[in-house]
């Protein structure tokens, strides 16, 4: 069967399709199916590694040109890379592994994508459908072992299954609360032959999601915003994943309700309004969670009040009562008590909502807030070196606020969404609800696959750089201009931070004595790179290396010292907030 | 605000799932992994085809029967969920006991099975099986009084249950839409 098909765009087949459709149905290998079922699905990108158990699959990808095929060089990066690519793109992102240690390889990428709601799907190859129990060669149980961690999963264990389990699943992970799906193949279903009928829509009896919130709840909701004097918009991944943007200012304007930000919800809500508050929680601006501890209304939308949002829930909010907006009906209630539920799609509900609300002005609630702003501003750094903090402003300055930024996990991340001012919805990647180290390269290639025509830039730690960074080949093989900027510390940054706060300084395995050179490890790869060690070198540096044509590694020597404040110890309240080096002493009691 | 809470009693909650592989390890795993407490687990093929349905019995407050119920939601394959204990319901479970006996005992073990209108199902040179239905309570307590003669193994199904009257808990005339359903268990002051 070596024909080939080309179909410009999803769903409309040329005529050599139709041909063969008047002829009757098409009757394809299971590889074929797959590749068929990518195409449809409007997939053009894919970021795999292959093996024994998936190489049908891969022997049949030079039928299909329009599906790009990007080789990493390990499976966790395709997953991440993924990842990147759908979060930049809105799109579905698709990686391929072969059975056994190829699927394991992508269980950190799918647990981060199913705590962050990223659409995925992840084909995996699967030893032949005799073998599976036997302990074949290169068998894992891949779908027992990513069952908590996809938001659905399949075995196929019959070729003509195939069209009905791929269109399921990517509708499964692209409706509703977004998250990764997996798709095990035998290898002899991939082989075998049958028809193909590719399904025109999708209908699943028990997966109906909730678009519309609920009439009575929303005027409720109204209701509540009325009568508020000290409300906050608390706003987070949902508001982006549904575009949310026009609707949550709107609301917000017309309300004078000041937006907060989660980690994942920056960029849902422009940094430069003056309404925006920033980042709450552990290492959140300051004031944000002092005007939590105030206000007597929150609304949550498409957010989950996650643990690093709330510190210690007894103490959360104490004067609040709660909206919470959410598609997924198991997010509401779930940590805190909420006065008023709204099941449904963020865009939608707030659109009702904000026709419901009145117009109004809160001078005091503004003013309150200003003079918090003003007694717990956000610090600028206190060691002595090349601040990390001025480095993400500068590049923020540099890119005009419009890059794509990504992050690892640590400090540097911290910084990067408490400096970074984004003007852009959307822009923001990085690894909130698992925490993944190591996200900020291979996430960044894929975020720059997906949008060629904007910077992208990694914001990195020493750390989780050399977690991943074996993808410098796959970003070199195809030109990707990721722009890397390091903020190294010689150490896993956040971790020497808790022990120096919560273990009274007791540095045990936090510091990286031999780190490479990053800037000859660079050249090895024919990659632009430069030391950075002075803070008046931090400009032209970034701007030297935003003019590359192509991939650009800085390398910035940090202050090692340096600490993210402020700091809520992990499961205290915001009175046990550290702000400062100074604020440390006062918490001494802590350690 | 307070937090949530987490104590409280015993609930029957039913599941009706699509019969498929891998169902099961779902379910369960979704209990293991939020950290709910299943006493007892029953699972048989419904009055629809490709449709089986479950019965859990969970233990914990109100937070915990909503959350189970909004988690098992989300799981694909499941396509309705009821919360037997909130309605006028019957609950039944069966067991199996095997009771040492011998031709002095039997007929005093025959009469307090026949009180609790059990039944003896097999003879054995040494031992008789005890087929018993009922609430958790009376098996619980047919194997006390056994208990003197030695119950050498027993075998329970785990509680089912099912409502009084109407239709059938999750048939397509009663059944919303998995996640249309939700709103109506939230939690409103
Ligand atoms: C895969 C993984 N392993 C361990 C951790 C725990 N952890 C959180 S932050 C951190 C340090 C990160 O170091 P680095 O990437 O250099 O960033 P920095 O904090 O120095 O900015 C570690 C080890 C994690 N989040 N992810």
């Amino acid at each position: 069967m070596g024909r080939v098909f080309f179909y410009p765009r999803k769903g409309a087949p040329v005529t050599e399709r139709q041909a063969k459709e008047s002829e009757g149905v098409l009757h394809l290998t299971g590889a074929q199916m797959v590749c068929e079922s990518l195409v449809r699905e409007g997939t053009d990108i894919m970021f795999g590694l292959p093996g024994g158990a998936i190489l049908p699959l891969y022997q049949t990808l030079p039928e299909y040109p329009q599906l790009r095929h990007i080789l990493v060089r390990h499976e966790q990066n395709a997953g991440h890379a993924a990842d990147g690519y759908a979060r930049a793109s809105g799109k579905v992102g698709v990686a391929v592994a072969t059975s056994g240690p190829g699927a394991t390889n992508l269980v950190t990428p799918l647990a981060t994508a199913m705590m962050d709601s990223v659409p995925i799907v992840a084909i995996t190859g699967q030893v032949p459908r005799a073998a599976i129990g036997r302990d074949a060669f290169q068998e894992t149980d891949t779908t027992g072992i990513t069952l908590p961690i996809t938001k659905h999963n399949y075995l196929v264990m019959d070729t003509a299954d195939i069209p009905q389990i791929m269109s399921e699943a990517f509708h499964i992970a692209r409706t509703g609360r977004p998250g990764p799906v997996l798709i095990d193949l035998p290898r002899d279903v991939l082989t075998e032959s049958d028809d193909f009928d590719y399904p025109e829509h999708v209908d699943l009896p028990s997966y109906k999601p909730t678009m519309e919130g609920h009439g009575q709840m929303i005027k409720r909701a109204a209701q509540l915003i009325a009568d508020s004097q000290r409300p906050l918009l608390m706003v987070g991944h949902g508001a982006i994943i549904s575009g949310a943007f026009a609707e949550v200012r709107e609301i917000a304007e017309k309300a004078q309700i000041p937006v907060i930000t989660t980690l994942l919800g920056i960029g849902s809500f422009s940094g430069e309004h003056i309404l925006s508050m920033g980042m709450p929680g552990m290492h959140g601006q300051a004031y944000n969670n002092w005007a939590i501890d105030r206000a007597d209304l929150i609304i949550g939308v498409g957010m989950r009040f996650d643990d690093r949002v709330t510190g210690r829930l007894s103490a959360f909010a104490p004067n609040a009562k709660v909206i919470h907006i959410d598609i997924d009906p198991a997010e509401v209630g779930k940590n805190v008590r909420v006065t008023v539920p709204i099941v449904g799609d963020a865009k939608r509900v707030l659109h009702a909502l904000e026709k419901q609300v009145e117009q109004v002005s809160r001078p005091e609630w503004m003013s309150e807030i200003d003079a918090m702003r003003a007694e717990h501003p956000l610090g600028s750094g206190h060691g002595s070196g090349l601040r990390p903090q001025h480095v993400v402003r500068e590049l923020c300055d540099v890119t005009d606020g419009r890059a794509i930024v990504v992050t690892g996990v640590g400090q540097h991340q911290m910084w990067a969404a408490q400096h970074y001012v984004f003007k852009e919805p959307g822009s923001w990647i990085t690894s909130g609800g698992l925490g993944t180290m190591g996200f900020e390269v291979p996430a960044a290639m894929g975020a720059a696959f997906a949008q060629p025509n904007r910077p992208v830039w990694s914001i990195a730690g020493d750390g989780g750089f050399q977690m991943t960074m074996s993808e410098l080949a796959t970003i070199v093989e195809h030109n990707v201009p990721v722009k890397f900027a390091i903020l190294n510390n010689n150490n896993l940054g956040l971790v020497r931070q808790l022990q120096d706060l919560f273990y009274g300084g007791s540095r045990v395995a936090s510091g990286y004595s031999a780190n490479p050179d990053f800037v000859k490890l660079a050249e090895a790869y024919g990659i632009w790179a430069k030391h950075v060690t002075d803070e008046p070198q931090v400009r032209s540096a970034i701007e030297e290396a935003a003019a590359v044509d192509g991939p650009a590694i800085i390398d910035f020597h940090v202050e090692p010292e340096e600490n993210v404040y402020p700091h809520v110890p992990a499961g205290e309240s915001v009175f046990e907030m550290i702000e400062s080096p100074a604020g440390r002493e006062a918490l001494s009691w802590l350690t | 605000m307070a937090d949530v809470s987490l104590n409280g009693h015993v609930h029957t909650i039913t599941a009706l799932v699509h019969d498929r592989p891998g169902v099961l390890a779902r379910v369960a795993g979704l209990f293991s992994r939020r950290g709910f407490n299943i006493s007892s687990l029953a699972v048989g093929h419904s009055e629809t085809a490709g449709l089986s349905r479950m019965t859990f019995v969970v233990e914990g407050g109100d937070w915990v029967v909503e959350q189970v119920t909004k988690q098992l939601y989300k799981l694909i394959d499941v396509v309705r969920v009821t919360n037997i204990s909130s309605e006028s319901s019957v609950v039944r479970e069966m067991a199996l006991l095997k009771v040492k006996s011998n031709k002095d005992n039997r007929a005093e073990i025959m009469q307090i099975v026949d009180i609790f209108r059990a039944g003896i199902v097999d003879v054995g040179k040494d031992t008789v099986i005890v087929e018993v239905t009922g609430d958790e309570g009376k098996i619980d307590a047919l194997i006390k009084l056994l208990q003197p003669f030695g119950v050498r193994e027993t075998m329970r199904t785990g509680r089912i249950a099912m409502t009084r009257g109407g239709v059938a808990a999750g048939t397509k005339q009663t059944a919303v839409p998995a996640a249309q359903s939700a709103p109506d268990t939230e939690v409103v002051p």
